[in-house]
């Protein structure tokens, strides 16, 4: 028997030491012989903390787990063999359509195994690409296999990954740089988190691997300084590798040398983009370089290297284990593979779900994830976060896929799905976004730093009830400015949320520009604030809480709001206990 | 113009403080001669005092090869770095997308009305520094707030709120 608590960020949060603590103690008080071992993050985030009971080829999943349950698992299922039936989430005998509707490739080990012990991916077939490549395949082999793959980039680009890493192997020199760039600054966006903290030698697999391919010895992980226990276990897991000899020099053996080190990003979105991650790795503001020459020809301290996301790698030791052949079934058209995405917003089942590529949105949103929380009606989904955009429901039927995602304006991006309902203003979204790409653009190429900016301005102004229809082309045109006229991805994308809305949202904005209404009750501005006579008792707590005194009334009798005093600050809606504010 | 253009209103930026500059040397001796380390450098003297002070910034000027408006520059570039000391309780606002569209606005406003502050800005009584971040990584617990490494999920204004009076009592002791 053997237990596995989940302990990534998301576990942690939700109290999973907690658990943790209480099952050791328990099984040490009933002296019971069980291996109780942390684990990464699953991805059923919606269920954390999450406790998984290992009984010879039996599986069950606890969900919710407190530390209460937690003592009582010990004692009833360990002790005695009785598994508690009524906080059991799934069995391997009847799973969860969360997990059966996926497929996991970059996340097969995440919440299977101990991310601290090398031991434990090794026994699941860790570094065995490895070995495979340096005994019997040369660098063109292994840039054919990728070839023959189709793996795209997971970061959010999506170009082909063998021609990366054929660039830099043509790339003279013997000083090279594999990059990886594990920066994740989407907000929403968690799954190279779930990788690096929940089966970190995958990815260290990964990188060797392509430092082989294109001749490299040095890797270095641009990890976000956010990501604490990110960092830790890559730590740890350099540290095993190098014991082991996976890194180092001569390689298993082999003539091949390749050692990685981790860097630390200081905060700034733009250094998702990868010149913009090279100068910050060189210590520097991280403001993006003009290409050609690509990173290629010319990166890190000029000299060839390649950069590719973490959720990339994590895909290369699969493929070279099981055959490129096997890794390109699966996908539609140009689009190979699986691809993690983090489901998060109104939606039942929040967390991360691997899916195999061509898979609808709907099939996405309401098979995996469960449809919409408190059954509300779906609104909206967000693909990509700051540089993605919003689709209606009418295209839920799109196949997410690079090419089908593409041509409705939205992008797969980075993997970030946020699913909005009826009560979820458009315009109050995409004005999120901006006020995010505005505060993050850095600065060097001019439409992006005040083409943002006026484009704020302009959803500023129609979310207080001041905006005029030519607002709208005004709003239009400088978007495709921005995109033309801006030197990286962060503000060739930052349009993105703005051109989406206008085109399957537009009556939205009509409704805030010629109504003087948000539809979804969000922009303060443009709603009143009134008392239902027949639901108020008076009871005198909103005039008190009323901040500019603009609530009259007597004791016991209705109270009634002075609308031209009053500020909208929604004080008196959260106070009242007897609903009786509504907003209008 | 910029507020960084006029010099008085840069120097302003700054705290500038008596501090002991002893712990800083080893760092510099382990850094200082190492191209492309200026943010290793800064993360370093950040965990030593909390922020980035004055002195320490002008120590590390004359004992690397990095001059004061590079130091600068990547000290204002990153929203990691700090020039101002925080509080005992540092709150971290997730404002993500996923804590957005679940009402964080609501719980930011709630906090800020308690303790009468913006986010960026410390307490008086040096108790409780606000700071909005980008995301914490935890959005199926959406809206959440991070206090001195501690996550809180599933937030309501008036939850926030009871939260922070708590650690204010529990401070108070």
């Amino acid at each position: 028997m053997k237990v596995l608590v989940g302990l990534g960020s998301c576990g942690i949060a939700a109290g999973g030491k907690k658990v943790l603590e209480s099952i050791n103690n328990s099984v040490k008080e009933n002296e019971l012989n069980i291996a109780v071992e942390p684990t990464g993050c699953v991805g059923m985030c919606f269920y954390e903390p999450l406790v998984d009971v290992i009984d010879g080829d039996k599986k069950y999943t606890y969900g919710h787990v407190n530390a209460k349950i937690a003592k009582e698992i010990v004692e009833s299922h360990l002790k005695n063999g009785q598994p508690l039936k009524e906080y059991i989430i799934y069995s391997n005998e009847e799973p969860d359509i969360y997990v059966v509707n996926q497929l996991k490739i970059a996340l097969e080990n995440c919440g299977q195994i101990n991310p601290e012990n090398i031991d434990e991916y090794t026994s699941v077939g860790g570094y065995e690409a490895l070995k495979k490549v340096l005994t019997s395949m040369s660098q063109q082999d292994v840039i054919e296999q990728m070839k023959i793959s189709g793996l795209r980039g997971r970061g959010g680009a999506g170009f082909p990954t063998w021609f990366k890493w054929d660039a830099a192997l043509k790339s003279g020199g013997s000083e090279k740089y594999v990059v990886c760039n594990a920066d994740e600054g989407d907000p929403g966006a968690f799954m190279d988190r779930s990788v690096c903290e929940g089966d970190p030698h995958k990815l260290l697999e990964g990188m060797i691997i392509c430092g082989y391919a294109m001749g490299s010895n040095h890797g270095v992980i641009y990890c976000r300084a956010e990501y604490p226990l990110a960092i830790q276990r890559l730590n740890i897991a350099i540290e095993q590798a190098r014991e082991n000899n996976f890194l180092g020099n001569n390689i298993l053996g082999s003539d091949f040398n390749f050692d990685i080190t981790i860097k630390m990003g200081a905060g700034a979105f733009v250094c998702g983009e990868e010149t913009a991650l090279i100068e910050s790795l060189e210590g520097k503001r991280g403001m993006p370089r003009l290409k050609p020459p690509f990173p290629a020809q010319s990166g890190y301290w000029r000299k060839p290297t390649n950069i590719n996301n973490v959720e990339t790698f994590a895909n290369v030791a699969w493929i070279i284990y099981h055959g490129p052949e096997k890794f390109a079934a699966i996908g539609k058209g140009n689009s190979k593979g699986t691809k993690v995405f983090a489901l998060s917003g109104k939606i039942k089942k929040g967390g991360l779900a691997e899916i195999p590529m061509g898979m609808t949105l709907r099939e996405v949103i309401f098979g995996i994830g469960g449809g919409i929380k408190g059954d509300k009606k779906f609104k909206a989904v967000q693909l990509g976060g700051p540089s993605g955009g919003c689709l209606p429901e009418n295209m839920l039927d799109t196949p997410v896929t690079y090419e089908d995602l593409g041509k409705t304006g939205a992008i797969v991006g980075s993997g970030g799905m946020v699913v909005m309902d009826e009560t979820t203003c458009i315009v109050d979204v995409t004005k999120f976004f901006l006020e995010f790409t505005c505060e993050e653009s850095c600065g060097k190429c001019t439409y992006c730093r005040v083409g943002t900016k006026r484009m704020l301005q302009i959803l500023n102004k129609i979310t207080e009830g001041n905006g005029v229809m030519e607002d709208l082309d005004e709003l239009e045109n400088l978007a495709l400015s921005v995109k033309d006229a801006s030197l990286c991805g962060l503000g060739q994308t930052a349009p993105n949320p703005v051109l989406t809305s206008l085109k399957y949202f537009r009556d939205e904005y009509v409704a805030h520009i010629m109504d003087k209404k948000c539809p979804s009750k969000k922009c303060t501005a443009l709603l009143t604030y009134e008392i239902n006579k027949e639901k108020c008792t008076g009871c005198t707590l909103c005039a008190r809480k009323c901040p500019v005194q603009c609530i009259e009334g007597t004791v016991r009798k209705p109270h009634e709001i002075v609308q031209e005093k009053c500020i909208k600050c929604g004080n008196c809606f959260t106070t009242c206990k007897f609903n009786a504010v509504e907003i209008n | 113009m910029c507020n960084n253009c006029n010099s008085d209103e840069m120097i302003n930026n700054f705290v500038d403080e008596e501090i002991d500059l002893s712990p800083l040397k080893p760092v510099i001796e382990k850094y200082g001669q190492v191209k492309g380390s200026l943010i290793n450098i800064l993360q370093a003297t950040q965990d030593i005092y909390g922020y980035l002070p004055l002195r320490a910034l002008n120590y590390v000027a004359d004992n690397t090869p990095n001059k004061k408006s590079t130091i600068y520059g990547v000290a204002t570039f990153y929203t990691q770095f700090r020039l101002k000391p925080i509080g005992k309780f540092l709150i971290l606002q997730c404002q993500g997308t996923a804590c957005h569209v679940n009402g964080s606005k609501e719980v930011s406003q709630a906090i800020c009305e308690e303790l009468k502050i913006k986010p960026g800005d410390t307490t008086t009584d040096g108790l409780f520094t606000i700071e909005d971040v980008n995301c914490l990584g935890c959005c199926s617990l959406a809206p959440v707030m991070m206090i001195n490494g501690e996550a809180y999920g599933n937030l309501t204004p008036s939850e926030a709120v009871n939260i922070i009076r708590n650690l204010a009592k529990e401070a108070d002791k």
